[in-house]
């Protein structure tokens, strides 16, 4: 059988997601062709633009868009954002980003629970990104979230897995698919997440910016389906200090 | 270093006036006080102007050496302190440097874009005497403002370019050009253009909210120095003399509701590395105190204007402004930077790799002469520009320009809420 995820009742098998933020014609190309991506995010307030420049004519056909709420600052904004995506002919997939700080752009948990349950009670497929915190992951789930997208390291950063431990949590406590968002920066760390047993990675900045595009997008999916078949062959036991003894410490024990 | 000399005494000004003028520049007596509040001045509780003139008065910018500029250079992130270094005669030398390490960052946060837009002036009545303006009112230039039908006609020219974000100017006349006249521009604007942006004189937090209502986003507006005392002998008269009104506008603007605020000093005016020190500090302080708005710097440097052609930026050259933009950059990485037209192509075609993240495409500082300027066609009763611009490249031209320097071009990033 092969191996595979459900979204909104529509299955998947690449496990790369393309984030946005950073876009150009090539990247969008690289994505599809080299890192195989069956999903796209972009944000909404791109394609509210004119015909001649805008990213949706890009995008191939049998690519699942997935608009962001990005702009939004409050979960009213993002619900606004979410409906005139739907308006715009972007489908039902949102996911749903609400910050409000412009220096870090960092997701505000609250307010995001919030739009999570008002969107999905309008038919949306919501995909929250979020501070990878576990109350917050069982309420997006009540909410009625389609997957919950904790962050690895600030958006743009490329720093890798440093809520690590957290997204942990998520992946063992939360029956939702987990998506690792913003803050991958190279393919080791795609494929740690992977083996981490994370479904699926979303990236953006550490393939746009990357010298060679194609090159890096081919590098993920490796990385990506390396971790993946990892996770499935099951890692090997990792001990936390030195081997472990050979001589049982409970051996005197004599019934 | 020659001081620019801004009196020009037009031909047709009335003896009483020309006394006036005269008084004005050669008496301080005679001014009114730059410091107190006129009538109808709003005035909040804030003391970011405290801590920005604080850190300005301290900062001596010949006290650095390039031992601290390799360290600040190595570090991952950049304080207050290491920025007064990075705007230091010593870091001079190091501006590839600087440069490899602002592109990083840039590219980091924004990737290769680069947004497009053009201003607008509506009007170029003035009010106030800054010597260094063209539309200065003692300057003797054709004065237009234009018509509700006229800035509709200018608007759907400009939007035929393929124009989609808009930055409309005045003079700063509250007389003539109030702020209801400013609203109906934006209501008008609000057809054609996806965001909008004023560069108009400031005003209170309601007036603030009421052009928000009308479709206005962002505002800009530029403190020229922030030397009180240079400022003082630059702003002779008329309501934007008053220094801390100007100075807290843009914390009454994100009150009001604007989503972003855009800052500069106008450089060749004063100490640029102090005044480049403030712009940088303004935006850091208020950015703590409102941190869902978006901030935006500018980097203008003096331009010859209509009647005194021989107005220079002084002792900031295009390496100085260079230095100013990294350190931006680097202190700031999340900070819009608009490079304008002020600079010659070479010039802003190389800052958009390094720094900057928007540039205006089809430039005119002009009242009423996008059809002449885009199309060719005569336009008699123009009114005259705020300054020359120094390069003057259609939208189309920017556009295709842009993508051979391997960046993405954007026209809107921008949705209304």
């Amino acid at each position: 059988m092969k191996d595979s995820f459900t979204l909104g009742g529509k299955e998947f098998h690449s496990r790369f997601i393309l984030g946005s933020g950073k876009y150009s014609v090539d990247l969008i190309e690289a994505a599809v062709k080299d890192a195989q991506a069956e999903i796209i995010t972009l944000a909404v307030r791109r394609t509210n633009t004119k015909k001649q420049e805008n990213i949706l004519d890009y995008i191939p056909k049998e690519v699942t868009l997935l608009p962001n709420t990005s702009g939004a600052r409050d979960a009213k904004e993002a619900v606004r954002i979410a409906r005139m995506s739907r308006e715009l002919g972007c489908g039902d997939f949102v996911k749903v980003e609400i910050m409000r700080d412009s220096k870090y752009l960092l997701p505000d948990n609250q307010e995001t629970i919030k739009a999570t349950e008002q969107l999905a009670k309008e038919g949306f497929v919501v995909l929250p990104y979020m501070y990878p915190d576990l109350y917050t992951a069982r309420d997006l789930t009540n909410a009625g979230a389609a997957a919950i997208m904790p962050l690895a390291s600030p958006i743009g950063s490329n720093r890798g897995l440093a809520t690590k431990d957290f997204i942990q949590i998520l992946v063992e406590e939360v029956d939702l698919p987990i998506i690792v968002d913003a803050g991958i920066g190279k393919p080791s760390q795609a494929c740690e997440a992977m083996e981490m047993g994370v479904t699926a990675i979303m990236a953006n900045t550490a393939i746009a910016t990357a010298g060679n595009i194609p090159a890096m997008a081919k590098a993920f999916r490796l990385a990506i389906e390396a971790g993946r078949e990892a996770y499935l062959a099951g890692l090997g036991r990792v001990l936390e200090r030195g081997a472990a003894a050979s001589d049982p410490l409970t051996g005197f024990l004599r019934d | 270093m020659d001081e620019n000399q801004f009196f020009v005494d037009g031909s047709q000004l009335s003896a009483k006036a020309l006394e006036k003028k005269h008084h004005l520049e050669q008496d301080p007596s005679y001014r009114t006080n730059h410091m107190e509040y006129m009538e109808g001045m709003e005035q909040i509780e804030s003391n970011i102007q405290q801590q920005v003139l604080e850190q300005m008065e301290q900062y001596s910018y010949d006290g650095y050496t390039a031992t601290d500029v390799r360290r600040v250079l190595q570090k991952e992130s950049c304080s207050i302190e290491d920025f007064k270094v990075l705007l230091s005669p010593a870091a001079e030398p190091f501006l590839e440097e600087m440069a490899a390490k602002a592109k990083r960052i840039t590219s980091r946060q924004f990737g290769n874009t680069v947004y497009l837009f053009t201003p607008l002036y509506l009007a170029n009545y003035c009010e106030n005497y800054c010597v260094y303006c063209g539309f200065n009112c003692y300057n003797q230039i054709a004065r237009k403002q234009l018509s509700e039908e006229e800035m509709e006609h200018e608007m759907q020219v400009i939007a035929d370019a393929g124009i989609e974000e808009i930055l409309m100017l005045t003079g700063e006349s509250p007389q003539k050009s109030n702020v209801e006249y400013i609203g109906r521009a934006c209501e008008i604007a609000k057809k054609y253009f996806r965001n909008i942006g004023l560069e108009v004189y400031p005003m209170n937090t309601e007036q603030y909210a009421y052009l928000h209502q009308c479709g206005a986003d962002y505002v800009t507006v530029f403190q020229e120095t922030y030397d009180a005392e240079r400022y003082e002998n630059l702003h002779l008269l008329g309501h934007k003399r008053v220094y801390p009104y100007r100075f807290d506008a843009q914390e009454r603007a994100l009150r009001g509701g604007m989503r972003g605020v855009g800052f500069s000093a106008l450089l060749g005016l004063s100490d640029f590395r102090k005044d480049a020190l403030a712009s940088a500090l303004h935006v850091y302080y208020l950015q703590r105190k409102y941190p869902h708005g978006e901030f935006s710097l500018s980097c203008p440097r003096l331009r010859p204007i209509v009647n005194n052609e021989s107005i220079s930026p002084q002792d900031v050259g295009e390496r100085q402004l260079c230095q100013i933009l990294c350190a931006y950059r680097i202190f700031l990485p999340y900070v819009g930077i608009t490079v304008s037209s002020r600079e010659q192509k070479s010039f802003r075609d190389g800052i958009a790799k390094i720094a900057a993240t928007k540039i205006s495409a089809g430039v005119s500082t002009g009242i009423g002469d996008h059809e002449s300027k885009y199309q060719g066609e005569d336009s008699e009763d123009a009114g005259d520009e705020q300054f020359e611009i120094a390069d003057n490249r259609s939208l189309k031209q920017m556009y295709q320009d842009m993508e051979e320097q391997g960046l993405q071009p954007v026209l809107n990033d921008y949705v209304r809420v």
